[in-house]
């Protein structure tokens, strides 16, 4: 197991722009989805984010467009880093039928065929095992793609997270194993669910190959995850990174955050992903104050634009509600 | 009810947690278990300031690890405590399916008699709350396919309250199923409110003209469904199941015998639901009593969606109940 520490990149202006304007537009994307859920636009379970950007920002930069994702009920920054639109996921969470999966899946359900985004998986664990298999697939067909499944701490309880682990080192299958370790499963600690609460060992005890990563440096998980795509991209088996990282707010719009303090929040927010990577880049002179104003502008318009499209989508027929629980156009 | 007890206005949500006060306080050998039961105050804030008024040893956080914490609850209980297992939901309780029927179903038959499994496992079930196809199932009825557990579903704040009480008391396996729409529901209970049977489906409303026979968030629409037909001269009786297994027959048909027209509500999938065992039963028993076919409503055969409007669509609700009793009432009256 590597443990990589923390060297002080360079960054140039286009990546630094396009890093942050990704984290950014997580972000606020998100942000107005809890304004929306307050005034009932969104309903449902909302998973927000906020505080993990670098995560998903940084991962998806190793991948190809050919890659798989795999993802959770907590993978809005997940589909917008991968390039689902934010049009498409506002419209999911309206329950309009422009949505990314037509209104029936909503923010824990997001799917695109396109972005190879396979969801938006809300059994806790659901996801490895498929990962797995769009894995073992591209392995049988002479494909040399990764799938990426992306997990929170709270999935590495289950049983099927040692099942996914044990079968992937044993075939030496192409997936990259994304470890979000965010501390708390909903409101249980680490420290109350793990006898070990180090899991990447726990991977690297599998014969997976096993690294962990500052959670809220993007560009310290760009580089993890660019090593782990390129050692499962040349058939090297499984790859497993542990990212350390945080999320700011609730576990959903349904929590009243009893199990942790605020100064731990607090703590963590000072670690705040988006402004510490446009700090460094401020301090590189790659970007401005004024670079990061645009983005703001920018974004919003992307934000607002999501939101208009939203409401301007349009609800599915109820005549259709059993499409689609059979695939259409059999053959006969 | 004794006369003069007092009266106090809660939630279901809230008679939910006077049942595990009652049955915590009351048997030392009883404890919960489940994620978020504790420090998170219970998914659904049922268990919310237990963990502060009982303890860590009795109100245990377990990791996310249904399978294990399902399995240990069923050895705790043969091993002489009375656990309740709380499992989020029941679309999470698939992944502890295994032990729930290999284990806690059979280990009495297997063993010859030798080992009971007294254990109470409660988790939240149904539709309704835009949770989508992976929260929001309606499986009790499945549950209820299987001998050697007792399945109920309380739909009233005094079951709620009262029969978490009575499965601690059975020597054998009960699931409890409160669905995840009713724990807002306001009502008046009485502050030293008891067990109650499990035994037994009750009258909610008696009738003459069709017998209405559902059971937990549908007995409401049902109980609401009934009240319009009443303004239109259509005298219904809601019955509510309370335990979907064993099924009281004698209930049923007793109804059945009185009304001759049965309508049963079941937000379960039609095919192979628990109102598909109900109607074969009535069709079995009382089949000369009938003045009309048995008719159902159930979920639509999908996968439960997200948008609001199909939700609703998806799942049984008061007008479709009207209208299908009038279509039963007068064409066959
Ligand atoms: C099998 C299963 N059990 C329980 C739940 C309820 N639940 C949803 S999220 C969650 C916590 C998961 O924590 P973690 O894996 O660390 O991910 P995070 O939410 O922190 O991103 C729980 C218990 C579920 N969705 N699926």
């Amino acid at each position: 197991m590597k443990n990589k520490t923390k060297q002080t990149a360079k960054v140039d202006r286009d990546h630094g722009l396009r890093l942050l304007r990704k984290m950014l537009l997580i972000r606020r994307f998100e942000a107005k989805s809890a304004e929306l859920y307050s005034a009932m636009k969104i309903r449902g379970f909302l998973h927000l984010y906020d505080g993990e950007e670098a995560v998903a920002v940084g991962v998806m930069e190793a991948l190809t467009p050919e890659d798989a994702v795999v993802a959770t009920y907590r993978e809005h920054g997940q589909a917008l880093a991968r390039g689902v639109s934010a049009n498409a996921i506002m419209a999911e969470m309206y329950g309009k039928q422009e949505g990314c999966s037509r209104g029936r899946g909503g923010s824990m359900h997001l799917f695109d065929a396109a972005a190879r985004f396979y969801g938006g998986n809300a059994i806790v664990g659901g996801g490895l095992p498929l990962a797995l298999g769009f894995a073992l697939a591209d392995a049988m067909q002479g494909k040399k793609r990764v799938t990426c499944c992306f997990f929170g701490d709270g999935a590495t309880a289950e049983g099927v997270f040692y099942e996914s682990l044990n079968l992937a080192a044993l075939w030496r299958l192409p997936v990259l194993f994304i470890l979000e370790n965010n501390l708390y499963a909903m409101g249980t600690a680490i420290c109350y669910a793990h006898a070990v609460a180090d899991i990447a060992p726990k991977a690297a005890s599998h014969g997976v190959q096993t690294e962990i990563v500052d959670g809220m440096d993007v560009l310290a998980v760009e580089k993890g995850a660019r090593r782990g795509a390129e050692f499962v991209r040349e058939g090297n088996g499984p790859y497993f990174i542990e990212c350390r990282t945080y999320r700011f707010r609730a576990h959903s719009m349904f929590d009243a955050e009893l199990y942790r303090t605020r100064a731990e929040v607090e703590k963590w927010r000072k670690r705040d992903p988006i402004a510490s990577f446009f700090d460094l880049c401020k301090e590189q002179a790659v970007l401005s104050d004024a670079d990061m104003e645009e983005l703001e502008r920018d974004v919003a318009a992307e934000v607002d634009g999501a939101v208009a499209f939203a409401e301007a989508g349009t609800w599915e027929p109820v005549e259709d509600l059993t499409r689609y629980v059979y695939s259409e156009g059999r053959p006969r | 009810m004794n006369p003069g007890t007092q009266m106090v206005k809660l939630t279901y949500r809230e008679a939910a947690r006077e049942g595990l006060r009652d049955a915590l306080a009351r048997d030392p050998r009883v404890f919960l278990m489940g994620e978020d039961v504790g420090h998170y105050g219970g998914c659904f804030a049922v268990s919310k300031g237990l963990l502060q008024e009982f303890g860590p040893e009795r109100i245990r956080d377990t990791p996310l690890s249904e399978l294990a914490f399902t399995g240990m609850g069923i050895g705790a209980a043969m091993g002489g405590m009375r656990p309740i297992v709380e499992i989020m939901t029941v679309n999470f309780s698939l992944l502890a399916l295994d032990q729930i029927l290999n284990n806690a179903a059979t280990l009495l038959h297997m063993s010859g008699g030798q080992f009971n499994v007294p254990l109470v496992i409660r988790m939240a079930t149904g539709a309704g709350k835009q949770l989508a196809a992976q929260h929001a199932h309606s499986l009790e009825g499945w549950y209820a396919h299987i001998p050697g557990i007792r399945v109920v579903s309380p739909a009233t704040l005094a079951d709620v309250r009262g029969m978490l009480w009575t499965a601690l008391e059975d020597p054998d396996p009960v699931l409890i199923f409160e669905n995840n729409t009713l724990y807002t529901m306001e009502g008046e209970l009485a502050v030293d409110a008891g067990p109650v049977d499990i035994d037994h489906a009750r009258v909610l409303r008696e009738g003459s003209d069709v017998s209405i026979i559902t059971y937990s968030a549908s007995l409401h629409k049902s109980l609401a469904a009934a009240e319009t037909l009443a303004g239109e001269g259509i005298s219904a009786e809601v019955i509510d199941l309370r335990t979907l297994r064993p099924l009281d027959d004698a209930t049923i048909m007793g109804s059945v015998a009185k009304t001759h027209r049965a309508l049963i509500v079941d937000e379960g999938w039609r095919s192979g639901s628990i109102s598909a065992e109900i109607s074969a039963r009535i069709v079995e028993q009382a089949f000369y009593e009938l003045d009309a076919p048995v008719e159902r409503l159930c979920s639509a055969e999908v996968p439960i969606p997200y948008a609001r409007h199909m939700e609703q669509a998806a799942i049984p609700q008061a007008e479709t109940i009207v209208a299908t009793v009038k279509r039963m009432v007068q064409s066959h009256g």
